[in-house]
């Protein structure tokens, strides 16, 4: 079964909603924000610090197809388990700011969950131009990925 | 002088985003559309100008007249340009779902 992300951004707002079903039960779910060895291989990233707790915080180190290297960052404001992530986001050397990121899991049967992630930017240009990124960026990392996909099925 | 004109620079200006929800309600002369703002004439035919480079208004002689009027498939373009962002997350969570269904096996 296809269960689609689904982005709601409205015209002229500072906000983006993005919101997700998944074949996995809820804890499930859960744990693949919580652990940072689970954290690397979905995000595609390198996880130098991941401190899940309330005045925890967090430093992943991406490289891109180009082998340049970019750190996410932020710290964790809230950490209730199987429920919700409130933490800050920013991206180094970028001039998109700091954003407020609040993620809620929700049990929906016993084998599926759903995933929203609400998230504030300074302003809404801010907004917009993230919004825009995956135009540039995205078809070279989704190819990289496809390719990473493929090697390991040989 | 810009050169090159970025679609998603014009929009996200905020007089610009009012010149296209006041155009496509009815095609207008550039003259009607400045009356709708504080702004000299001057300032607004510019952000037309501007609009009109994008593609995103297109000009119509009628008579003597000049209207402007939305171009209907320039504004389709630009509202599907979130699927980019949707689609990298899409895929980002596919591959979450994956690593976790195999985690799970392991176990």
């Amino acid at each position: 079964m296809e269960r689609k992300t689904k982005v709601n951004a409205e015209e002229g707002k500072q906000d983006i909603f993005i919101t997700r079903e998944f074949d996995l039960p809820l804890e499930l779910l859960f744990k693949a924000f919580e652990e940072p060895e689970l954290v690397e291989q979905w995000m595609g990233t390198k996880v130098l610090k991941l401190d899940c707790k309330k005045f925890g915080g967090y430093h992943f180190e991406t490289t891109d197809p180009k082998g340049n290297k970019h750190v996410f960052s932020g710290v964790i404001h809230d950490f209730i388990p199987n429920q919700k992530i409130i933490r800050t986001f920013e991206m180094a050397n970028t001039p998109f700011g700091v954003q407020l990121e609040i993620t809620e899991f929700e049990k929906l049967t016993e084998e599926t969950s759903k995933l929203t992630t609400h998230s504030i930017y300074e302003t809404p240009e801010q907004r917009d131009q993230v919004l825009k990124l995956p135009f540039t960026y995205g078809i070279n990392m989704a190819h990289n990925r496809l390719e990473e996909i493929i090697s390991k099925l040989k | 002088m810009e050169i090159r004109r970025d679609v998603f620079q014009a929009i996200a200006d905020p007089t610009r985003r009012a010149i296209i929800t006041l155009v496509a309600l009815q095609a207008m002369t550039p003259g009607a559309i400045a009356e709708n703002f504080d702004s000299s004439r001057q300032t607004i035919s510019k952000h037309i100008q501007i609009l009109t480079e994008c593609e995103l208004l297109e000009q119509k002689q009628t008579g003597r007249e000049i209207h402007y009027h939305i171009n209907a498939k320039k504004m389709k373009e630009v509202s599907d340009f979130i699927e980019p962002f949707r689609k990298m997350w899409d895929d980002r969570f596919n591959k979450l779902e994956t690593v976790m269904k195999k985690y799970k096996s392991k176990k």
